[in-house]
């Protein structure tokens, strides 16, 4: 798949050593753009580790990614801190919802809007002087209450974030991700927690979100009809190597795949 | 937290704060007639420890930044404002143990320009100090900043030619009047709730919250810290430079921890995050810190006689501020803040919907 000409990000022999421990061997691996894209794997597959490279958290022990921007140039993004690979254009959210408790969801979704900010934190202070910045700041306010409302949160705008019921708390944090402007999404196993009628609004929810934002998305997940259900394509982890990828009814089929979470009885089986 | 305001009700609480304002103004400008100079004292040295105690709360509160080099800041500032102030013959006088260094003595500046100054050269110590310091976190970032302190004042009690060493300056003009020390207040709880309130404001609490969050969110999560720091330090400059020009006397020894401790005690017991909290705690700690002075005089109860133990105040006080942190360990406000909707009752209208 993901022809070169293609892709939004791809990752060049990325290998993660934590001390002696190889979390990451030699991947690489490309995401189609204004692709859904699946990373699978058993527990301690590396998926994570995966995602804190390219979100800049971790420096990868050797290789490099590639990211490309909608304009068509190409930059790599390794090793690049976090708040910078943020501006570049990419998003994620993560495996435990990490939202500002204390503060109320819309402000959770205007410190997102930060990133994109061109006032300066002073020209707010004195007022009537930077007509320009107040009106920004009004924009980035009535900003986060569409998205807010476009994710069906609009009645939790003004309750601290933490008081959230646990599906709601999950679409914030992608409220929040939205309102950075990425290009390019990553989310950290987004069906965790649901039951079954809300993992299957979640494929729907996944798939307008490309669509209205022309987003590129990669998603780690464990719960397989999401997976299986949302991606066009998929790739397999397994002990920090690449075993499989293909399209959702390859990867089905995949004896590699099947020993991987079953074990070599129900592969041969 | 920012709960909508609807139009009619922003105008209503605009009109009401200043109000306000102009009648604290006008008592503030007739009490010197009806109320006695020490008490006068006490009242302008509220204004001066809420000043204090709010540069504090957003380093600390805001910032989550443990910060015990407060008074360090404060001795810088004390010390630019009362150079620059005093007259270069008072000061050809004052330095006896060594003489005092030309450019010293020939600087020179109005008080309004020496206040900024004070903030601004406290301001440039924090923000260099912070770059390296801020790398810390939690206790480390206590230790480093109260270390810092302690160099502030070991290099002015050493500074001789600067800073006339341990003999500390005098006759500093009393310009801090309560009119004074209260518009700086002013101007300072001004800015801070219009920092806070701005999205600028969201980005510090969401950097104390959840720095790994914020730096996904795109925040340069250091870059923030250090002018959160920076602007602190500033309102300690500012703070200590006003404590001087009150008491008109400053020397090393008047910064000590304990000076940080009592700022500490204020933003604590106020509540850490929350601006009109360090105005009650500044209002609540000063009056306290005075009225308990009785105990340390001899105490007569009928046929028992006390004999006064000086220091017993801080000993009572510490005992108090260790009850507010077992019974009330957010403070007397908590994370929240004043606002007239909530004095008026404005309805639950504008709630959580």
């Amino acid at each position: 798949m993901s022809e070169d000409g293609d892709f939004a990000i791809r990752l060049h022999g990325i290998t993660i050593q934590f001390g002696g421990l190889v979390a990451v061997n030699g991947l690489t691996m490309s995401v189609a753009r204004r692709g859904i894209t699946g990373l699978i794997g058993p527990n301690g597959a590396g998926k994570t580790s995966v995602f804190n490279v390219i979100t800049g958290f971790y420096r990868p022990n050797g290789g490099y990614v590639e990211f490309r921007r909608r304009d068509g140039s190409v930059g790599s993004i390794t090793g690049l801190p976090p708040h910078k690979v943020c501006h570049a254009g990419l998003a994620r959210t993560f495996q435990n919802i990490r939202l500002f408790g204390n503060e109320t969801a819309i402000q959770n979704v205007m410190i997102g809007s930060h990133v994109r900010q061109k006032g300066r934190w002073w020209m707010n202070i004195v007022p009537f002087t930077f007509p320009g910045a107040a009106r920004e700041e009004e924009e980035i306010r009535e900003n986060a209450m569409r998205l807010l409302e476009r994710l069906g949160l609009g009645g939790y705008a003004y309750a601290p974030a933490s008081s959230l019921p646990y599906g709601a708390q999950r679409r914030l944090e992608i409220a929040r991700a939205l309102a950075t402007k990425p290009e390019f999404l990553l989310l950290d196993e987004p069906a965790a927690g649901m039951n079954p009628q809300e993992s299957a609004e979640l494929l729907n929810f996944i798939r307008s979100l490309r669509d209205e934002y022309d987003l590129s998305i990669l998603l780690i997940e464990h719960d397989m009809k999401v997976v299986m259900g949302v991606c066009e394509h998929i790739w397999v982890l397994d002990q920090g190597q690449l075993i499989a990828d293909g399209k959702p009814e390859e990867i089905k089929r995949n004896h590699k795949v099947i020993e991987a979470y079953l074990g070599k009885e129900a592969a041969n089986a | 937290m920012i709960a909508p305001v609807n139009a009619g009700h922003a105008r209503r609480n605009n009109i009401l704060t200043l109000c306000a304002g102009a009648a604290i103004a006008l008592l503030l400008w007739q009490a010197p007639g009806y109320i006695d100079a020490y008490k006068i004292r006490i009242i302008n040295l509220i204004a001066i420890n809420a000043i204090l105690g709010l540069s504090l709360n957003l380093i600390y509160g805001m910032g989550g930044m443990f910060s015990l080099g407060h008074a360090g800041f404060m001795a810088i500032g004390a010390y630019v404002s009362a150079i620059l102030i005093i007259t270069p013959d008072q000061k050809q006088i004052m330095w006896i143990l060594d003489p005092i260094a030309p450019w010293v003595r020939d600087m020179r500046a109005p008080f309004l320009a020496s206040l900024l100054a004070a903030g601004i050269v406290s301001a440039i110590f924090g923000c260099l100090v912070s770059i390296p310091v801020l790398r810390l976190g939690g206790d480390y970032l206590g230790i480093a900043t109260l270390g810092f302190s302690e160099i502030i004042r070991i290099l002015i009690t050493n500074l001789t030619p600067i800073t006339n060493g341990p003999l500390g300056l005098k006759g500093i003009p009393p310009h801090a009047s309560l009119l004074m020390s209260y518009g700086c207040l002013a101007v300072m709880l001004l800015c801070m709730t219009r920092l806070m309130r701005s999205n600028f404001g969201n980005v510090i609490r969401a950097v104390r919250d959840d720095e790994v969050a914020a730096k996904t969110m795109g925040i340069d999560t250091l870059k923030t810290r250090v002018l959160v720091f920076t602007l602190g330090c500033f309102g300690g400059g500012v703070g200590g430079a006003l404590m001087g020009n009150l008491i008109t006397t400053i020397d090393p020894k008047m910064f000590m921890i304990t000076q940080t401790y009592s700022l500490l005690m204020i933003v604590v017991v106020g509540g850490l995050g929350s601006i009109t909290g360090s105005v009650v705690g500044a209002v609540l700690v000063t009056t306290m810190l005075e009225w308990l002075r009785f105990v340390e005089n001899p105490i007569t109860i009928g046929s028992l006689n006390i004999p006064g133990i000086p220091g017993m105040r801080m000993v009572i006080f510490s005992v108090l501020l260790i009850a507010v942190i077992i019974f009330r360990r957010e403070g007397i406000m908590g994370m929240r803040e004043f606002s007239w909707g909530w004095l008026l009752r404005d309805g639950k209208r504008g709630g959580t919907q």
